[in-house]
């Protein structure tokens, strides 16, 4: 039985299809997720969303971070940013990397969100580094 | 009666006044065509984002260590509006019925004791604020020359707002936009987004999630981003409806020139036969004397 899965962006659906399982990138570690899960709902790192259908990965996607709602029947994915994986940009990644390594060395050691976010923007720029060398 | 040559070079720029008109006409219908493409591209999000809110936000928002974008800051004394329009005008009562509405709340907080900062969005709606409260005005942002409206912008604005709220100088905020409902009906709107107006759970549709890390985790980055969806919802809407009504008003004008081109060209044609007809009096009884 397949579970359909949406991923969609701020500004449009990207990809609504039946999988046979999806793994997601959660912020405390990969979650594979088919059919009759619990309702979930989770916050994402950035990393690899991987589609399959039965043993076959038949899609690899990058995202940013964002969250996701996961029902019984369904999967969604609030990506900030979704791309897929073949079309990751190393110069892109490295770029990112370097400003959120600055945003973290600016950041007010003493004000923990904002550390907070600029660790996860880094999290997330190495994520696409290395998917990007994957790739 | 004015003369034959001062009809004919009002006929003509009415007619030039028309062929531009019916021009904007077709351009607000085209793009209008893509503001749609782009609003209904944003639904899904908004929407599941909704969802997704409504069942975390029903688990904190009693608690009084709820996160400021949802419970406020507790006060009441400083509210912050943020009226979103177009950058352009040619619209009929388009971008003055936001201001409008704008002002009677800006009255109303005001004569409460309330004070008022009136953030702008959209270059028309500073115009028309900028008489009555130019103090009133902390910023405004414009996108002239923009040919769409990206998340980021709405993340920007969105960035904003949370600075103010956590610097404490703002406690309510209101966004005032034209609701899109049809092609020819925008209905201006006022949406509270601080303190978030908790979204009610559809009765019995809703399932018990699981949260991972933890609720207070993912409200943390997902607050910050249903403000800037909602801001981006507004603008979405403000565009179409700002194409709509334009659309709507480009067409009446060019009516309008086809009606007084006919009206024109039948007091030109009036004028020229009482010409012909005076000539044809001169001629007849220039011979009858004869």
């Amino acid at each position: 039985m397949p579970i359909d899965l949406e991923i969609v962006s701020p500004e449009k659906l990207l990809l609504s299809q039946p999988v046979d399982m999806v793994v997601i990138p959660a912020a405390e570690g990969d979650m594979g997720v088919l059919v009759d899960h619990a309702p979930f709902v989770v916050l994402l790192r950035g990393g690899v969303v991987r589609l399959y259908q039965g043993d076959v990965v038949t899609d690899r996607l990058f995202v940013s971070g964002g969250f996701a709602e996961v029902t019984p029947q369904r999967v969604t994915l609030l990506a900030d940013e979704a791309i897929p994986l073949a079309e990751v940009s190393r110069g892109e990644a490295e770029r990112r990397l370097a400003a959120a390594q600055a945003a973290y060395d600016t950041a007010g050691k003493l004000d923990v969100p904002e550390e907070d976010a600029a660790i996860a923007r880094i999290q997330s720029a190495q994520a696409m580094l290395e998917a990007a060398q994957a790739a | 009666m004015p003369s034959l040559k001062a009809l004919r070079g009002r006929i003509a720029s009415v007619k030039s006044t028309q062929k531009i008109t019916s021009a904007m006409k077709m351009v607000a219908a085209s793009k209008l065509r893509r503001a749609q493409t782009q609003a209904d591209a944003a639904r899904p999000y908004a929407q599941r984002m909704e969802r997704m809110l409504a069942s975390l936000a029903a688990n904190v928002a009693g608690r009084s260590t709820a996160p400021k974008l949802i419970a406020g800051t507790g006060r009441d004394k400083i509210h912050l509006l943020i009226p979103v329009t177009g950058d352009r005008g040619l619209a009929g009562a388009f971008n003055s019925n936001v201001g409008r509405l704008t002002r009677n709340i800006a009255r109303r907080l005001e004569s409460e004791g309330k004070t008022v900062k009136i953030f702008a969005v959209g270059r028309k709606g500073r115009d028309y604020l900028r008489r009555e409260f130019p103090d009133n005005i902390v910023g405004d942002v414009n996108f002239v020359g923009r040919k769409t409206i990206a998340f980021s912008d709405a993340v920007g604005i969105a960035a904003r707002i949370t600075a103010w709220l956590d610097a404490g100088e703002i406690d309510v905020c209101t966004v005032i936009y034209n609701r899109f409902q049809s092609i020819i009906s925008q209905v201006p709107t006022e949406m509270q987004l601080i303190p978030l107006p908790v979204p009610t759970e559809a009765a019995g549709a809703s399932l018990s999630y699981d949260f991972e890390p933890d609720e207070d985790a993912i409200l943390a980055p997902l607050l910050p981003q249903n403000l800037a969806v909602q801001i981006y919802r507004a603008q979405l809407d403000n565009a179409v409806g700002f194409y709509g009504s334009q659309m709507t008003a480009m067409d009446n004008a060019t009516r309008n020139a086809g009606d007084m081109i006919k009206r024109l060209t039948l007091n030109y044609n009036r004028a020229r036969q009482a010409n012909i007809t005076r000539e044809l009096i001169e001629i007849i009884s220039g011979a009858e004397a004869v």
